[in-house]
């Protein structure tokens, strides 16, 4: 498996690391603990094309969102996650 | 059949042309008292002992393939019972007492080995971490040594003890643990479940459950029709939140693939199971010769049964590092296998909040050595709507709760379990 890195090109999988489904968002500060136990806790753990987090550590450091199926590990898109490295090119 | 020196000596003097089938392959039937989904060693071993132990011997297992075709058959066929933390300790030592009689409960040659379980330490603080988890497990009967160096050079000559950065310092050692056939465990179970009449299934895949107007299960639909069923257990480890789905419901589970290897035949080396401290590799040496090893899980979600190269190099790595002579070894094979990756590292085994419907899953990469605890405990559960006392923290809602069993301390992130 190899990640297109929007900044660096094609860069080899040990430069980057995972976090996990980019669906998940942290709920408002005042919700309930129900929604906490969501977010921390459950998973849609999807058979099929994921958007999903990961981190190109060994490289431009920038967050990345990587649509991957977890089926076939076939990458169909890349693009900066929303954050820091986004804002380095305005996406 | 029943397996005895005398039946193997007739076989011999007909030239082992009359061996029968160990277990029948049945058809399905219209309703079951119980379903179990799996028929993998949890699946099989849960109808073994709902057969043998709770009475309830209308019971059919349903494989999507064949049996033991998924984690079953993956593993590294380690068993032990080394952990730290209540919920798991006792849990795995039932499980070890349970390896222990399994062939002659189930009249079947598991290859069961207590050939010992070793993890290595490297530093004055592991050192005192392992004796720390050697305590706990001797406090609940179970058996471990603390080993010093001196001890693991008489042992293991060939470790590499004087590595400048991880020195081998010694190693704590369970001598009960060891290793067993995963292919015959599951032929095993399945052996003995259907002398007891429970009917194992194949090419049989789940697709759908069926419900009454009040929602509880009523049976399940699948690739060779409708059965019906009083109760239905899931043990589908790898593939929990794809059948809980189908349920409507959401597990607290990631599915990670999981690498293994196997070198080429050399003769006689390594006497164990032993870990690597300082890095990700554990070893053992099958009974055909091959050194079977394995390290971290990828650490991404993944349903591929097939991993990437940087753990590749990163086992290698680790058992270079550990026995530098193994680098003139060949390696064989290397597989993968799906993980139910739970959110503490500990496995589920509760009623679902679905009436009906009971699930054993999130057992990470430790599976095979609680495969006859699991069973127990899950036919336990399903025969009378109560955890066994030894499973009784493996609940569902923990996470919810707070009530988690964290073995490493990792907290929610699957992939550092």
């Amino acid at each position: 498996m190899r990640i297109v890195c929007p900044f660096c090109g094609e860069r080899e999988l040990g430069e980057f690391t995972y976090l996990g489904d980019a669906k998940p968002q942290r709920p408002a500060a005042d919700a309930g603990e129900d929604a906490v136990y969501d977010y921390v806790y459950l998973r849609d753990n999807v058979a099929g094309p994921m958007s999903e987090h990961w981190y190109h550590g060994g490289g431009c450091r920038a967050w990345l969102k990587v649509t991957r199926n977890t089926l076939t590990h076939e990458i169909s898109a890349v693009e900066p996650a929303a954050g820091a490295g986004a804002a380095k090119v305005g996406a | 059949m029943k397996y005895s020196i005398f039946s193997l000596a007739r076989a011999a003097l007909s030239g082992h042309k009359n061996w029968k089938p160990t277990w029948r392959d049945a058809a399905p039937k219209d309703r079951y008292d119980v379903i179990i989904i799996g028929g993998g060693g949890h699946g099989l071993a849960t109808a073994w002992f709902l057969a043998s132990e709770f009475g309830i011997r209308n019971v059919a297992v349903l494989e999507k393939g064949w049996i033991g075709s998924g984690n079953a058959g993956r593993n590294t066929t380690i068993i032990r019972s080394n952990y730290g933390l209540p919920g798991n300790t006792g849990f795995y030592e039932l499980s070890m007492k349970l390896w222990e009689r399994m062939e002659q409960d189930l009249n079947y040659n598991a290859m069961v080995s207590q050939r010992g379980v070793l993890n290595l330490y490297h530093s004055d603080a592991q050192r005192d971490a392992f004796a720390r988890r050697g305590n706990t497990m001797r406090i609940n009967g179970i058996d471990a040594e603390l080993l010093d160096q001196a001890a693991l050079r008489k042992m293991l000559p060939f470790l590499n003890f004087d590595n400048a950065r991880f020195p081998v310092q010694g190693g704590l050692l369970q001598r009960r643990g060891g290793t067993a056939r995963h292919d015959a465990v599951v032929w095993g179970y399945a052996h003995a479940a259907s002398e007891l009449g429970v009917d194992i299934i194949q090419n049989c895949e789940v697709t759908g459950f069926t419900r009454d107007a009040n929602g509880k299960v009523t049976g399940v639909e699948t690739s060779r029709g409708k059965i019906g069923a009083g109760k239905v257990g899931m043990a589908v480890a790898g593939s929990s939140s794809r059948v809980a789905a189908m349920a409507g419901l959401r597990l607290p589970i990631e599915s990670h693939v999981l690498q293994a290897f196997v070198s080429e035949a050399i003769k006689p080396l390594i006497p164990g199971v032993m870990t690597f401290g300082a890095g990700h590799f554990y070893v053992s040496q099958s009974d055909k010769g091959g050194l079977v090893f394995g390290g971290d899980i990828d650490g991404y979600n993944s349903y591929a049964q097939r991993g990437n190269l940087p753990v590749v190099e990163d086992v290698c790595e680790g058992g270079m590092a550990l026995i530098p002579m193994i680098g003139r070894v060949r390696l064989l094979r290397q597989w993968g296998g799906i993980m139910d990756m739970s959110m503490d590292g500990s496995p589920i085994i509760d009623k679902s909040p679905v009436d009906g419907l009971y699930i054993n899953a999130g057992w990470c990469y430790g599976g095979f050595k609680a495969t006859p605890g699991s069973g127990f405990v899950f036919a336990h559960l399903i025969a009378r709507d109560q955890s066994h006392k030894e499973a009784a923290l493996f609940r569902l809602d923990r996470f919810q709760r707070g009530a988690m069993i964290d073995e490493k301390g990792q907290g929610a992130q699957p992939n550092l379990h």
